[in-house]
C-alpha cells in the first residue's frame, strides 16, 4: 500500500465519506475510491467501476464475483442510530442497537427523561430535534426513530429527516396517529415522496408490546432495512393484525 | 446498559498505527482476510500489522496462522512481492498450523510503503 493511498484513506474515514480500496491480488496494485474520487495505479473498466460501487451501497467487502482477482475493501461510515425521545421503548433499544454495532444517540430536550442515571452510556443531546437533528446531518449510514409520540417534538425532527438521506425512518404510532401526522407534515411542506419514506406504525409486525418487544420489533425492521431485504410473509400465513394499541 | 460501550472502527486504528510505525522509522506489513470459506474465525476485511521488530497488532485469525502470516510478511517488508495466502484443511500447511474451526482463509500480505 503505498502512504499517499493509506493518507487519503485516512482522511475519507475521518470525513465519513463512503470509500472502497480495490487492489490487485496478482500484483498488489491498488485503486481508492473516495467521495467519486480515485486515486492510484489500478485502472478499472466501467462495469468493475460500478460493482465497487455496488459493494460500497452493500457494505460488502470481499472479491468482485466476476473478478475475483479484485478485492474490494469497503471502509463506509459506522452506522448510527438517532434516537428522538428518551422514552422507555428507548431504554432497551439503546443496549440493543449498541451491540448491533450502531453509534447511539438520543435527542430530548426533557431533562427529566433524558438523563445519565436512566440512559448511562449513551449520548444524550437535549437541545430541540430540529437543531439537533440538522446538526448531526443524518448520512445514508444512518437510521433516525422518533418515539416521543409528542407532535411538537416529532414533527420538527421530522422535518429535517425527511430531507436527509437517512436509510431508515421511523415513527412511533397508531395508524390513525400517523394519519394525523401526515396531514402535519404536508401543512409544513413536506411532499408525499418524502412522507411516503416514514415506516410507521414502526417495526416488523411480531406482536410486539412491552417496550423491549418493541424495540426488537424496531432493531429487526431497521436490519432489514439496511440489508434491503424485502417483508418476510410466510406462505399461507394471514398478514399480521395492525398494532393499533402500540405507542 | 452500564459500561455498554461498543467497539467499532478497529480497521482505521489499525492503519493509523500501521502509519505511525512507518513514521518511527520501521519497516511494516499489513495483512488483509480476503475470502472465508466455512467457519473462518475472522470476517472479510479483518487486518492484522506487524513491524521489523514483529509488533503485532490485530488479527487475520483466532491465532492459528498468525505465525505462517508474520513469516510471509517478514519477507514482504524486506522487499518481496505482495502475496496471496491461503489457510484451509485441503491444505497441508494449514494442518500444520493448525486451522482449528475446519474454514479455508484467503489472506492478502502487502508491504506499506
Amino acid at each position: 500500500m503505498k502512504r499517499e493511498i493509506l493518507d487519503r484513506l485516512q482522511k475519507a474515514r475521518a470525513a465519513k465519506q463512503p470509500t472502497a480500496l480495490v487492489t490487485d491480488l496478482t500484483d498488489g496494485r491498488q485503486l481508492l475510491q473516495a467521495d467519486g474520487d480515485n486515486l492510484g495505479e489500478l485502472s478499472l473498466d466501467a462495469g468493475q467501476q460500478a460493482a465497487v460501487t455496488a459493494a460500497i451501497t452493500a457494505d460488502r467487502s470481499g472479491p468482485l464475483p466476476e473478478h475475483p482477482n479484485l478485492f474490494v475493501h469497503v471502509y463506509n461510515p459506522p452506522l448510527r442510530l438517532l434516537v428522538v425521545g428518551a422514552v422507555h421503548i428507548s431504554q432497551a433499544l439503546v443496549p440493543m442497537a449498541q451491540v448491533a454495532g450502531y453509534e447511539v444517540i438520543i435527542i430530548d430536550p426533557r431533562k427529566a427523561w433524558a438523563n445519565a442515571e436512566r440512559f448511562p452510556s449513551v449520548q444524550l443531546i437535549d437541545d430541540w430535534p430540529d437543531d439537533a437533528m440538522t446538526a448531526l446531518a443524518p448520512d445514508h449510514r444512518s437510521a433516525v426513530v422518533v418515539l416521543t409520540h409528542d407532535p411538537k417534538l416529532d414533527d420538527p425532527a421530522l422535518g429535517v429527516v425527511l430531507r436527509s438521506p437517512a436509510f431508515y425512518v421511523g415513527a412511533l404510532g397508531s395508524r390513525k396517529t400517523h394519519a394525523k401526522r401526515i396531514e402535519r407534515l404536508r401543512e409544513q411542506g413536506l411532499g408525499d415522496d418524502e412522507i411516503s419514506r416514514i415506516h410507521a406504525p414502526i417495526g416488523l409486525a411480531i406482536g410486539a408490546k412491552s417496550p423491549a418487544e418493541i424495540a426488537i420489533s424496531i432493531m429487526a425492521q431497521i436490519t432489514q432495512v439496511l440489508h434491503g431485504v424485502p417483508p418476510l410473509v410466510k406462505a399461507g400465513q394471514p398478514e399480521a393484525a395492525p398494532r393499533e394499541m402500540v405507542g | 446498559m452500564a459500561n455498554g460501550n461498543v467497539t467499532t472502527g478497529k480497521a482505521e486504528d489499525l492503519l493509523a498505527e500501521a502509519a505511525r510505525w512507518r513514521d518511527e522509522g520501521h519497516k511494516v506489513a499489513l495483512a488483509t482476510v480476503v475470502t472465508t470459506w466455512g467457519s473462518s474465525p475472522r470476517p472479510v476485511g479483518s487486518q492484522l500489522i506487524v513491524d521489523d521488530t514483529l509488533r503485532l497488532q490485530g488479527s487475520v485469525s483466532g491465532g492459528c496462522i498468525e505465525g505462517a502470516v508474520v513469516h510471509e510478511a517478514q519477507a514482504i517488508m524486506e522487499g518481496a512481492p505482495p502475496k496471496l495466502l491461503e489457510f484451509g484443511v485441503s491444505d497441508e500447511q494449514a494442518w500444520d498450523v493448525g486451522l482449528a474451526c475446519g474454514g479455508t482463509v484467503k489472506v492478502f500480505v502487502e508491504n506499506v510503503e
